[in-house]
């Protein structure tokens, strides 16, 4: 399989060549090697899961993805371009969105407007227009408004509209928080453990958004997740990270049966 | 009982989009504004002498509002506090003298909103440390403003005209006929210039915070590094914020000089004034248009009141109750913070919740 090939999984979705490729990656924070050497990529309209220990270097690698980090050795291309060094909103601007680990809501404003953050970058109103908020402006405040609705009834938070996002429960922030990376309609969604903390029925509906959100707009995700069964169940395609280096990359099955990854993951016998 | 929104439906975005959507605070908007045009022009302030309602009650609660707006953007909405306030409206006032010496004909009201933008762009210049720093680090960057503008104001002989005094003093200047400024403009026409100027900046303030500017600056107050994850530039969200910020103030800066004090000096933008704008902000509530009018009305009225009654009340006189009000405005202060951090523009919220599902608790 070539990086332009397209496939079907055994589910029928076609997964199409290749979006983003990390080129022998490296990060170093002073002398600590938090991402050694790896090589992967992520298909267009797959799931790809990141998994690995606490400490594997997981979230540095998103933050690398989307230019939070800038790796020391190592190349990113994405859609058969070399990514030149970036800031963060430039890449934000070619169609990358994330959520966050530890929930990074507005906290001082309401669901809707968070969700309308999303819509921030294709926003072009200029500054007399925003002043005076009538005309152009509004019309263009209007139609973003409608798309992030759709978006707030396509993950059940209507209720929840108008409710200042810090007095939320925690598994409805971590939706808010999908729901304006939605609202960016990205190419490429990066969640970053978007279940941890939830019980088994929130996990449920939160793997129910991402498979819809996989179908319906076709995004292609990279998720974290430590959850296993979920990622067995989600993801196309798995890497497993293992102190910054990476101990496999397949299918879930064949990352199941790798002994590295069993060994990692249970320990050895010394 | 009459504050209820049962049967009112926004069935468009717009309508759901409004400041007031409920019908019963567009009627208070509308008292409230023929209250401001039609009732205080005339009668003044019912129970205090006319002279006295407008000149040292009305025309300086309304610039306040102003600056305290400004300064909310800043520090409300941005999440960037400043303690050169004093030093910004400074800048106005005398960008305003020094424009009307050269542009003698020229509309006054022109040349006030003009001197905002002169303040705008001092402001953005010493906005841009906030790019690299944060919290206290930037408060004494922007005090250092503050001692440095301050200092302007008095070595900079042009700024004043190189005058003796080193004092800016206001030329009377009509328009339409009517005298607006100087010492023979009558408080009315100033009152109504004022408040004119301060709705039509409310109005602007109220726009900007609800659009995609505004929301760019609480990305970043609320969440920076998501705010640039998200295509915010950090760079743009604060130099804007501090720009649109000093513009108001330095228009209030120019109207307080214009319009009420009608001379000034250095010492009528020191830092003290600079802390008396942001206990106005905070109390008022921070991210709140409407709270920047109750945090000026209130810290302005509240000692002029209390030296009123202690006058009247236990014959106290003036000088004691000045530092008995000071006393008390730092108490208020404390206490209003710890019972609502938000100040009292979360406590109208509160009550205009409680009232809307009255006589039950929720």
């Amino acid at each position: 399989m070539t990086a332009t090939d397209s496939y079907v999984t055994p589910d029928g979705r076609t997964i199409g060549g290749v979006m983003m490729e990390m080129k022998n990656i490296t990060l170093r924070f002073g002398g600590v090697v938090a991402i050694k050497d790896i090589s992967f990529d992520i298909r267009e309209g797959e799931i790809r899961a990141i998994i690995g220990p606490n400490g594997a270097g997981k979230s540095s690698m998103l933050n690398v993805i989307n230019g939070f980090y800038h790796p020391q050795e190592g190349e990113v291309w994405f859609r058969g371009e070399k990514r030149p060094s970036m800031k963060p909103y430039q890449i934000a601007a070619q169609g990358i969105a994330r959520t966050f680990q530890n929930i990074a809501l507005f906290h001082g404003m309401t669901t809707v407007e968070n969700v309308m953050t999303g819509r921030q970058l294709m926003m072009k109103k200029n500054f007399l227009w925003q002043m005076l908020r009538v005309g152009p402006a509004m019309a263009e405040e209007v139609v973003h408004r409608r798309r992030c609705e759709e978006i707030i009834d396509f993950l059940e938070i209507q209720h929840i509209r108008k409710e200042p996002v810090g007095n939320l429960p925690y598994g409805l922030q971590k939706r808010v928080e999908l729901a304006r990376a939605l609202a960016m309609e990205p190419k490429l969604l990066l969640l970053d453990e978007p279940m941890a903390g939830m019980n088994v029925e929130e996990k449920e509906d939160m793997s129910r958004f991402i498979l819809d959100v996989n179908d319906q707009y076709g995004t292609t995700i990279a998720l974290i997740e430590h959850d296993m069964s979920v990622v067995m169940d989600l993801a196309d395609r798995v890497v497993v990270l293992d102190y910054g280096k990476m101990l496999a990359d397949g299918t879930p099955d064949e990352v199941q049966k790798n002994q590295a990854v069993i060994d990692a993951y249970l320990g050895v016998e010394h | 009982m009459f504050y209820r929104e049962a049967g009112q439906y926004n069935t468009t975005y717009e309508k759901d989009m409004q400041v007031f959507p409920i019908k019963q605070d567009k009627i208070g908007i509308a008292i409230w504004l023929v209250l401001a045009y039609l009732f205080v022009p005339f009668f003044g302030i019912p129970g205090l002498e006319y002279g006295f309602a407008m000149n040292a009650i009305m025309i300086p609660v309304l610039i306040f509002t102003i600056t305290t707006i400004g300064l909310n953007i800043l520090v409300g909405f941005t999440g960037q506090i400043s303690l050169g306030t004093g030093a910004f409206m400074g800048v106005g006032a005398y960008a305003c003298y020094k424009l009307t010496s050269y542009f003698p004909d020229v509309n006054i009201i022109v040349l006030i909103l003009a001197s905002g933008f002169v303040s705008a762009i001092v402001g953005a210049l010493f906005g841009l440390p906030s790019l690299r720093i944060k919290g206290f680090y930037l408060v004494v960057a922007t005090l250092a403003a503050q001692f440095f503008l301050e200092w302007c104001f008095i070595r900079v002989g042009w700024l004043y005209n190189y005058n003796a005094s080193g004092a800016i003093e206001v030329p009377q200047r009509e328009v339409f006929g009517w005298i607006v400024t100087g010492p023979s403009a009558e408080p009315v026409t100033r009152y109504l210039v004022v408040l004119s100027i301060l709705i039509f900046l409310a109005i602007i303030a109220g726009n900007l915070t609800r659009g995609r500017i505004g929301r760019s600056w609480m990305m970043i107050r609320d969440m920076d590094i998501a705010a640039e994850l998200i295509g915010v530039r950090p760079l743009t969200a604060k130099l804007s914020a501090f720009a649109v910020s000093s513009y108001f103030i330095g228009v209030s800066g120019a109207l307080m000089v214009f319009m009420w004090l009608g001379a000034a000096e250095v010492e009528s933008f020191d830092v003290n004034h600079s802390f008396l704008y942001l206990f106005m902000v905070i109390l008022g509530g921070l991210g709140s248009i409407t709270g920047s009018f109750m945090g000026a009305a209130f810290i302005w009225t509240f000692p002029i009141v209390l030296k009123e009654l202690g006058k009247s009340w236990f014959g106290i006189n003036a000088t004691v109750m000045e530092n008995v009000s000071l006393v008390a405005i730092g108490v208020m202060i404390v206490v209003i913070l710890i019972a609502e951090p938000h100040g009292m523009a979360r406590l109208w919220q509160i009550i205009k919740q409680k009232l809307r599902i009255w006589p039950f608790p929720h």
